[in-house]
């Protein structure tokens, strides 16, 4: 029987989704919705768009006006929906490789643009739908099938990525902080600008296979031991942080929207006539 | 019928695009047909650059000049490298600044044309509109009303005198160069 | 009252035309010789409360057309071969997704960079197959800078008609080449409007299509919420797995086209009644070709032109019924052979075909297919 937050914004119909058991991508799905919940958006205004990717079958399952499209460029697709319609409330749901490596180019000119679109980052390390690929954020000595002697390339820190950019807002949570994804994908939709928030996903089934991180269970012990709140990380010696990572809220500095910029263009040469 | 096959050449940045853009124009303004098209290379400045424009009273079809019946050059590169194909009995008018072959065969009319928009004017911006009254001074293929009217419909707002003048110039170097 | 005549440029007719079609949104990115449609539409766009962006790159103004179709709203971009081979990815999107836009090409010299300032007709066969997979393509091709306004407006009705991308594949000589034109009034204009859905959203199934075959589609935000996908997807527009559907589907992609087929083609033929000789040539090519007729009809040879300006579908039954007639058909065109490879499918045994054939980046003159025209007779 599914929950009320469920029967609400989830075709139900369309369940059970297609993610493997121990896969951390349904806890941060079900945090969005909750987000969306709290935030009091309408669904009819909002659109889901995704790439392509074990994250991007997410939208299939919401009940919102949902677009799935091609490899890494959802967030161009976005921009088109979010510039023709700036009422439409926009939410990209990525990958970590449809976001930073094919999707690299777009994630970083959203960014600067400052665009109306709350970006969610389903990060598991791996390319999974193809099997277990490395991707941009496998850490540096890990193992994929296209990496078996370790992956030699260094890794993205995506949020650092992003607010580099201009992203006016960024933030991390994991699958096993659900509650905190749920308040930080709530505030990431409160910013007007450009907002990603990184989700730490877990996939057992090629990452952790690959790379001995024991079972999803185990997986999700590692994120809540090794997840340290950047408040609590500003107390701490540099040697407490070895091998640690950090969660919570980066950025947030609201800056002028890329579509009411636009407007503002608009509602000159309308007075002008 | 009357037709025109009219080539402009001279380095980038000397404003032929616009001249060919204000003949074009200065065609239609007398219910002519007229077509322009341009060359160019990649730089936006100093590179060879040719304009060209076709006016005729019925409909043109083939859009580029093939049998040029008159040829400006306004650089000694622009001559060399175009005059080739101006017909036999084309004109050719050329700045005073190009030396023209001695064994030149074709009408030659050669006037002053940059070095009076800078002495004269004082504005090097101005030469493709001392061109232009050049040409139709020399040629009388459109009415120096007409074109008059075409270059103050495309000239930025308060440099209308300037072109005025600009045009005057040339249409009498056009003329005397007849003599 | 009709408007003035005045001196216009091919792409700036193409965003007359589109403004005046409907557009109000355009993603794209700078690329010679297309790059005034974007300049135009920058300056043009919000005036009538429209959007210009200029993206990132190539696939990304291909993905932002699509993105704001499904808003509603009518949508334009424009690029030339590089760009266009960029495009590709999401253009097909928009064929398995039914978005309707417009694309223009401005034919440039290729392959890869090549010439980017001259003329070439080298993207026939990828405005066809471009992409990968079947599925149904349209592709108009304007030879006069009046033309380019016409046919840009079709390409919105017919994308809007259809649910489908269009392609408007101009050539940097049309694209660039300033000439009188005279723009019809707004009433003069035909515009046709996507048909969106008459039930409500509980009974909406977005890729249910009607007797015509096409499916009406509602505007994200308008409480249809509905899903879409580049997967091949059933009627709910959900992805299916069944072999039965990715079947249906695909095919009724392309039979959306092939039963409307007389709608959408068009040609023009002239002299072609007592013709011996054809001359089959398109986009800028087709002013040579007509002035070479021109010339040799002064001289008594008995040749026609025929111009496609529906390049695809290809106007076969028509070229067909020609081939019947005369000696032989010269493809005319700025490539090494491209839409004489549909002749050639077509007319092989019927008649003898000849070619005329360039790919220095200069246009083909009158004289070059005037004498293939006498060496065939």
């Amino acid at each position: 029987m599914p929950s009320t937050l469920v029967e609400k914004y989830f075709r139900t119909e369309k369940l059970p989704q297609i993610w493997c058991p121990g896969c951390g991508h349904g806890i941060i799905t079900r945090s969005i919705a909750s987000a969306i919940d709290q935030s009091g958006l309408d669904k009819d205004k909002v659109c889901i768009v995704s790439g392509i990717g074990c994250s991007s079958r997410a939208p299939g399952y919401m009940d919102f006006n949902t677009l799935h499209t091609t490899h890494g460029r959802a967030l161009a697709f976005a921009t088109g929906i979010k510039l023709a319609n700036p009422e439409i409330k926009v939410i990209v749901i990525t990958g970590d490789g449809d976001a930073t490596a094919i999707g690299g180019n777009h994630l970083i000119h959203a960014c600067r643009r400052n665009i109306g679109i709350t970006t969610i980052v389903y990060n598991n390390n791996i390319y999974g739908m193809t099997g277990g690929q490395y991707s941009p954020t496998t850490p540096k000595g890990d193992k994929g099938t296209t990496a078996p002697f370790g992956n030699i390339d260094k890794s993205f820190d995506i949020c650092s990525l992003a607010s580099a950019a201009g992203a006016t807002y960024t933030a991390r949570a994991t699958a096993y902080h659900a509650n905190l994804l749920t308040t930080l994908v709530k505030n990431a939709l409160a910013n007007d600008g450009f907002s990603l928030v990184e989700a730490v996903s877990a996939c057992p089934t090629y990452y952790g296979r690959k790379n001995k991180k024991g079972n999803a269970v185990e997986m999700m012990e590692w994120q809540k031991n090794n997840a340290v709140n950047v408040a609590a990380a500003s107390k701490m010696t540099q040697e407490q942080l070895e091998g640690k990572f950090l969660i919570g809220e980066f950025k947030n500095k609201p800056e002028p929207e890329y579509t009411s910029e636009y407007q503002k263009i608009i509602d000159k040469l309308a007075k002008g006539r | 019928m009357e037709k025109y096959e009219v080539r402009l050449s001279g380095s980038g940045g000397q404003g032929l695009l616009l001249a060919g853009i204000i003949l074009a124009e200065a065609a239609i303004t007398e219910g002519k047909n007229a077509v322009q098209t341009q060359s160019y290379g990649p730089e936006a400045r100093g590179g060879a650059s040719k304009s060209e424009v076709l006016i005729s009273d019925e409909a043109i079809d083939f859009p580029k000049v093939r049998n040029c019946d008159i040829l400006l050059a306004l650089t000694q590169k622009a001559y060399e490298q175009y005059n080739e194909g101006l017909k036999e009995d084309g004109i050719l008018i050329v700045d005073s600044s190009v030396a023209v072959d001695k064994n030149e065969t074709h009408k030659v009319y050669s006037a002053p044309i940059t070095e009076s928009a800078v002495v004269n004017l004082g504005k090097p911006m101005v030469t493709n509109i001392v061109a232009l009254g050049t040409i139709i001074g020399i040629t009388n293929m459109l009415t120096k009303e007409a074109l008059e009217q075409a270059v103050l419909k495309r000239v930025p707002k308060g440099t209308e005198d300037l072109n005025r003048r600009a045009l005057s110039l040339g249409y009498e170097m056009g003329e005397n160069a007849k003599i | 009252m009709k408007k003035e005549p005045r001196l216009m440029q091919g792409n700036e007719a193409c965003v007359e035309g589109a403004i005046a079609a409907g557009m109000r949104f355009y993603a794209g990115y700078p690329i010679t010789p297309s790059t005034e449609i974007a300049e135009l539409s920058a300056e043009k766009l919000p005036y009538v409360g429209g959007r210009f962006i200029q993206m990132e790159d190539e696939i990304a103004g291909m993905a932002a057309t699509i993105g704001a179709a499904l808003t509603g709203v009518k949508c334009m971009t424009a690029t030339s071969g590089p760009g266009f081979s960029l495009k590709q990815e999401n253009i097909g999107y928009a064929a398995i997704a039914e978005i309707p836009c417009v694309i223009v090409d401005v034919q440039r010299g290729g392959p890869s960079t090549g010439q980017p300032t001259c003329p070439s007709q080298g993207d026939v066969m990828q405005a066809k197959w471009g992409t990968h997979g079947d599925h149904p393509v349209i592709a108009l091709t304007p030879s006069s800078v009046k033309e380019t306004f016409d046919l840009t407006v079709r390409c919105f009705n017919l994308a809007e008609k259809y649910r489908m991308p269009v392609i408007l594949l101009l050539d940097e000589v049309i694209g660039h080449m300033r000439e009188k034109v005279q723009l019809p009034e707004a009433s003069e204009i035909e515009i046709i409007d996507r048909k969106r859905p008459a039930c409500s959203s509980e009974e909406y199934l977005p890729f249910k299509p009607e007797e015509d075959l096409v499916p009406p589609m509602a505007d994200f935000g308008t409480g249809y919420r509905y899903h879409v996908t580049g997967l091949v997807h059933d009627e709910t527009g959900f992805p299916s797995n069944s072999t039965k559907v990715a079947d249906k589907l695909i095919r009724r992609l392309v039979d959306k086209i092939e039963m409307h087929k007389d709608d959408i083609i068009q040609w023009e033929e002239e002299n072609t009644e007592d013709a011996e000789i054809i001359i089959l040539s398109y986009g800028c090519v087709a002013r040579a070709a007509r002035t070479a007729m021109k010339a040799l009809r002064e001289k008594g040879v008995k040749v026609g032109l025929f111009r496609p300006i529906t390049i695809w579908p290809f106007p076969e039954e028509r070229v067909l019924e020609l081939a019947g007639k005369v000696k032989s058909i010269i493809v005319a065109e700025m490539n090494l052979g491209q839409l004489v490879l549909e002749v050639e499918r077509l007319c092989n045994n019927i008649t003898k075909i000849d070619r005329v054939n360039k790919v220095s980046g200069e246009i083909i003159y009158p004289e070059e297919i005037a004498a293939k025209v006498e060496e065939v007779l």
